[in-house]
């Protein structure tokens, strides 16, 4: 790995800043389902008693409890795991929130295969593909810790319903403190016009990897950090397309229905560009180190750099 | 108290409000009246005596909440705003048309006074609860109730938010249960047991009430009780009920949970709800 020193989990993040907004608006409210510890809300019980719930271990009534907040101007933030917070609460989402359009988030700690030991049951791989699919619905994910505490800011300034997914185990440091972050805005983090690189999450740092592997051989990878694929940024898209016309785009999420497939519709309604999507194949994680499930699922720097190659060889894939 | 209005008077707001639902289902040709038939004494007594609500302000905070959970009856609420003065009662026969305020099942973005869009059964009590966890956390005094149906308490959902309810300790939630023993294939008892709900609601730590929910003085003195009781316990109402109420063919056939009536059906049926036919 290259200069980035490895960071605090994207939860730890959400802990922090839920507390910091707990404090700035008495609206904000921490709704927990038996799993605070895990995500990180137990300094707001312990500092904002009155703006928190811990529902226990029933997370579609709490997506109900949170709805009924909201309706009477609260900002719920109800807090699981991603594997929960997207499937079994997923109707209740639809009815209660998005339907209705009421201002509830979803904050989800152990998102894609950062809670690698805990194996398949627990590796929230396909929430942010269902997600996007209902109205009303935003779907954001942040690569590291002050990106996540921003977005997660972002969420709770916008009048909406918003998924947000973090990692279990610490990632990398890619951003400053500084940093500025808009919804439904990628974040240009390298420029270049030979290939696109368009990332989220946990695995933005292998498109940086990869982006450094390609410029040592003298292929300028552009990459964009795609935190949010709800609304999908598709002039940033359009733009790659333009600028650069081969895309590869990593997503610690299934290849179906995630980033890939959000840029993919780009470009083939755009008729123009190509694409290769690296993401897990369309299979479960299992119990393993974090770093042996991304190999196994070809979701590594190497990976990027020969698929960016076999696209600017016009080779198929 | 929005309105102190006495038990005849409401009998017979509640004989208006039975020839709505029959019109406005007539009308649309769709529509659920054998559930909204059952509710239609509870119903009346909500919205012409209990609930403290202000049609010319559906949003006032300080109002008590309504929520259907089970949100396939809508016929029932529809007329009951209408007859409030939420919206014009002509209205009332768009039930179900495209662009109407009035959609199949509740749509709280289209249709003032309805506190949360429902017709996905078991929801509607965690929205409740969270409504009255409100009130409480705020010191507002504000009441919530919430009608669900007895085939909807097989949702699992259900008992999770009953059971937040008593952790809550929840006295200004009043959940009514409609029990009329029919559901959408059959029977409840056929389809799948729901068992003493009475007991079940007690169980989990709500003051319970069984009452006939089509005697309008039982009905006022449960939800007076509901409102005196300041122990700390969810009230729970369970209305032992007749679905179709009202109309002698629609009267405990599973048949009329969501048909409509046809020409001769419809006459029928308002000349037996006119004629009050117990």
């Amino acid at each position: 790995m290259s200069d980035y020193q490895m960071g605090l989990p994207t939860r730890d993040a959400y802990g922090d800043e839920i507390l910091a907004l707990g404090h700035d608006n008495p609206l904000v409210y921490v709704v927990d389902c038996d799993v605070g510890k895990s995500c990180k809300t137990i300094p707001f019980l312990q500092e904002l008693p009155e703006q928190y719930l811990n529902v226990g271990i029933s997370e579609q009534n709490a997506c109900g409890i949170a709805a009924g907040l909201a309706t009477c101007g609260k900002i719920p933030f109800v807090t699981t795991y991603a594997v929960f917070g997207s499937m079994r609460m997923l109707e209740q989402i639809r009815q209660e929130i998005c339907y209705p359009h009421l201002n509830v988030k979803i904050a989800c700690s152990h998102g894609g295969l950062t809670p690698a030991n805990d194996g398949a049951s627990h590796q929230g791989i396909e929430d942010m593909g269902i997600l996007r699919t209902i109205p009303n619905m935003n779907v954001i994910m942040g690569a590291d810790y002050w990106s996540t505490r921003r977005l997660v800011r972002a969420a709770a300034e916008f009048d909406g319903a918003v998924y947000l997914r973090f990692t279990r185990d610490g990632v990398p440091s890619i951003y400053y403190e500084s940093a500025e972050f808009t919804i439904g805005k990628a974040n240009l983090l390298k420029d270049g016009n030979d290939v696109a690189l368009i990332a989220n999450g946990d695995v933005l740092i292998v498109a940086l990897e990869a982006a450094e592997q390609l410029e040592k051989e003298g292929i300028h990878a552009r990459v964009l950090d795609m935190h949010t694929i709800k609304p999908l940024d598709k002039e940033a898209v359009l733009a790659a397309i333009r600028d650069c016309g081969s895309i590869v785009t990593i997503e610690d999420h299934t290849i179906i229905n995630g980033l890939g497939s959000a840029v993919s519709e780009v470009i083939a309604e755009e008729g123009r560009g190509r694409l290769v999507r690296i993401g897990i194949n369309d299979q479960f994680g299992e119990s393993a180190p974090y770093h042996r499930l991304l190999e196994k699922n070809g979701i590594t720097a190497n990976h990027a750099v020969a698929a960016a190659k076999r696209l600017l060889n016009g080779e198929k894939r | 108290m929005a309105e102190q209005i006495g038990v005849a008077e409401l009998k017979q707001k509640a004989i208006k409000v039975r020839k709505n639902i029959l019109k406005m289902i007539y009308t649309a040709q769709s529509g659920h009246p054998g559930g909204s038939l059952s509710a239609a004494d509870m119903m009346t007594a909500l919205y012409f005596h209990e609930l403290n609500v202000d049609p010319t302000n559906p949003g006032w905070d300080d109002r008590d909440r309504f929520i259907l959970s089970k949100g396939h009856v809508c016929p029932v609420l529809y007329t009951c705003l209408g007859m409030r003065g939420y919206f014009e009662e002509k209205e009332l026969l768009t039930l179900r048309k495209e662009g109407s305020i009035l959609q199949g099942h509740p749509d709280m973005k289209r249709c003032p006074g309805i506190d949360i869009s429902t017709g996905s059964l078991g929801q509607g009590l965690s929205v409740g609860v969270g409504m009255a966890i409100r009130a409480k956390r705020d010191g507002m005094s504000y009441r919530v109730f919430v009608l669900i149906g007895d085939g909807e308490s097989q949702e699992g959902q259900i008992w999770e938010a009953v059971q937040a309810a008593a952790k809550y300790e929840l006295d200004n939630l009043t959940i009514l249960v409609d029990n009329n023993n029919l559901q959408n294939d059959n029977c409840c008892d056929v389809v799948m047991p729901t068992g003493d709900l009475a007991k079940k609601f007690d169980a989990f730590g709500c003051a319970v009430q069984k009452i006939d929910g089509h005697d309008m003085d039982q009905i006022l003195s449960a939800l007076a009780q509901a409102r005196m009781q300041q122990e700390g316990k969810p009230n729970c109402i369970v209305m032992s009920t007749l679905k179709g109420r009202g109309v002698s063919f629609m009267e405990n056939v599973v048949k009329w949970h969501g048909v409509a009536p046809n020409e001769s059906e419809y006459a029928q049926a308002i000349k037996e709800v006119e004629a009050g036919l117990q």
